[in-house]
């Protein structure tokens, strides 16, 4: 095991890991800008080392700093978390080519599964159903007779985008050149790159992923599904495990394809693979996958009964995955929100500033993930997530009333929140009666402007 | 809350009277921060907010068992031809502040002399000193010039980004 992990990340993740090597007796280090003296995870981890100032561009994504922090204060490991260098494959290839570890799959499997292109191309060479598509377009014309046999409407989607960009829907034939150079433009500027490709649209889907794990003891699993439609966007905010909508035979065939991947590529270490799952619950499309820890992994630990960061640091550390992890079954219902600083009220607009109250909710099934606290300052400089409540019940139908209790006990003063916001949605029938996909945010936001 | 440790020197210039009079001062108005900086002496008295509190609470807080101390870097290798430069800003005119992590070193190598001491006059782009990072030695510029008046940073010890180096003036 190791002696001493750095967290290479910020906010509540940093403090999630700082938490699981405190329990696992493993040192920690956490990095820090200077906007971020303050946060709860500089205060709680064993060492701190200021890497820069406010800008991630020169703190949170400056390897070299970072690599030198893990240096001088003799850390072994680096847990990136989750954004900022969890998939750069760079950084994993530096840590891979000296003694300290990072925590995550190999630096060649990021790079494969990374680029949108090639892992879509792996998860068809390994039996994962994709959605019909073609490889990397050369020019609009050509993509065009591409997108004529694939059948409208398209996806034009960037290569090298993720985390929901990068991506544009074409609905007929007369618009797509036009829509194909945009998407190409947009993509240099945002990501160096304008190479795209096509796929279906499937409409109305549901974004459902699946959890998978691997260890280097050849244990390949999946650990559930999470249904994370509610999306602005397609930034998520709520998510919830197991999904409403998949039925047994699909959860079945669909954990199956997942762990065929993840042992066919030996992935070891944690990720998650995201599919379009279609309104009828009988088709399923690879999206993409990320090779890392997701925001939302609380929901899947509430129900399987395990703790993913351990495994994680386990997995690194050359362990194999804990017993009760390899036996777990599912338990019960579990639902995460991301509370926001934004004001829902106001076009979702970032609402910075100086926390003067804070009381978290609390009682049974309630979870709060968060590094904020009562006189904390929200720095503008960064993502606005502030916090995750997880709440988990025997049943689906206590988590949702679980959770309108913990949202209306939540007080947050000082800054606005997107917890109005969520309120309504898990009051409303569709949340209840679990028929929303991906659309769903969209089309409730334009019917609440009205 | 406390003052500040001061030298037997500045009890000539400073009375302790003095202080517990700005202390009392300060619970009249309910101010939290008092600044003093003069010629030859810097006074800084900080009433303890929440959050102090709170952090000497942590700070208490027993730590994961704590493993044997890291070895100190090996000797210092001679630069290479094109060694990084990297300048360092100069904080209010006063400090000049680590642009980098690592580990600080006055001097190339263990029997070369110091890149700079207390009284030498730097000028702008003049190296100051090596902070190694990832087996590279980067030469520390200075931003400004002027004369060192303090070596703040311990030969040999790791600095992070915006830790103290030298005073300047």
């Amino acid at each position: 095991m190791f002696k001493r992990v750095l967290v290479a990340n910020r906010g509540e993740i940093a403090l999630r890991i700082i938490r699981a090597c405190r329990e696992l007796d493993v040192q920690s280090v956490a990095v820090y800008s200077e906007a971020d003296v303050d946060s709860m995870h500089v205060q709680l981890a064993d060492q701190a080392v200021c890497i820069g100032p406010a800008s991630s561009k020169e703190s949170y994504l400056k390897m070299d700093r970072i690599f030198a922090a893990a240096e001088i204060t003799g850390a072994d490991a680096i847990h990136p978390g989750y954004g900022f260098l969890a998939e750069n494959a760079r950084f994993a290839a530096i840590c891979e080519s000296s003694s300290i570890t990072f925590i995550g799959p190999a630096a060649r499997l990021i790079s494969l599964m990374g680029d949108k292109a090639s892992a879509r191309a792996t998860a068809l060479a390994n039996g994962v159903p994709v959605t019909p598509g073609s490889d990397l377009m050369p020019d609009a014309e050509t993509a065009l007779e591409e997108a004529k046999k694939i059948g409208f409407p398209v996806m034009i989607k960037a290569t090298a985008g993720g985390g929901g960009r990068g991506m544009r829907p074409c609905f007929q034939a007369e618009d797509f050149i036009g829509q194909f150079q945009a998407a190409s433009s947009e993509a240099i500027v945002c990501f160096g790159n304008g190479s795209c490709y096509l796929e279906k649209l499937v409409l109305n889907p549901h974004h459902i992923e699946f959890q998978v794990i691997g260890d280097s003891h050849g244990n390949f699993i999946h650990l559930g599904e999470r249904d994370c439609s509610l999306q602005r966007r397609n930034q998520k905010i709520i998510e919830e495990c197991p999904s409403p909508l998949l039925t047994p035979a699909l959860r079945a065939r669909m954990g199956e394809a997942s762990v065929n991947l993840i042992r066919n590529i030996n992935y070891q270490n944690a990720g998650t693979i995201e599919y379009l799952v279609d309104e009828q619950a009988e088709n399923f499309y690879f999206m993409e996958m990320n090779t890392r820890i997701q925001v939302e992994h609380p929901v899947t630990e509430e129900v399987m009964g395990c703790e993913l960061i351990k495994e994680q640091i386990r997995v690194a550390a050359g362990e194999p995955l804990s017993r009760h992890v390899l036996e777990s079954s599912p338990r019960g219902h579990s639902i995460e929100c991301r509370i926001n600083a934004e004001d829902p009220f106001n076009n979702f607009a970032p609402s910075p500033g100086t926390i003067e109250l804070w009381y978290a909710p609390g009682g049974k099934g309630v979870r709060v993930d968060t590094h904020v606290y009562s006189g904390y300052t929200v720095p503008p400089h960064y993502d606005s997530m502030i916090a995750k409540l997880i709440v988990t019940a025997a049943t689906r139908e206590i988590a949702i009333a679980r959770m309108k209790r913990a949202l209306g006990e939540f007080i947050i003063r000082g800054i606005k929140t997107t917890i109005p916001f969520q309120r309504e949605i898990i009051s409303h029938p569709d949340f209840i009666n679990g028929t929303y996909d991906i659309g769903w945010v969209a089309r409730f936001m334009t019917e609440r402007t009205k | 809350m406390s003052p500040p440790p001061l030298t037997p020197n500045h009890f000539a210039t400073v009375e302790l009277q003095e202080i517990r009079r700005i202390v009392e001062l300060m619970n009249e108005h309910s101010l939290t921060l008092f600044d003093l900086t003069k010629k030859d002496f810097h006074l800084k008295l900080k009433k303890g907010t929440d959050l102090d509190d709170l952090r000497g609470l942590l700070a208490s807080l027993p730590a994961a068992p704590v493993p044997p101390p890291v070895a100190a870097p090996v000797a210092v290798a001679p630069p290479v031809a094109a060694v990084p430069v990297v300048e360092a800003p100069v904080e209010a005119g006063r400090e000049i502040t680590s642009p980098m992590v690592g580990t600080f070193y006055l001097k190339v190598a263990p029997d070369a002399p110091n890149f700079v001491e207390v009284g030498t006059t730097v000028s702008i782009g003049q190296t100051v000193c090596i902070i190694e990072a990832m087996k590279v030695m980067n030469e520390i510029k200075a931003e400004q010039s002027g004369t060192i008046t303090a070596i703040v940073a311990e030969d040999g010890a790791p600095v992070q980004y915006g830790d103290a180096l030298f005073r300047i003036k």
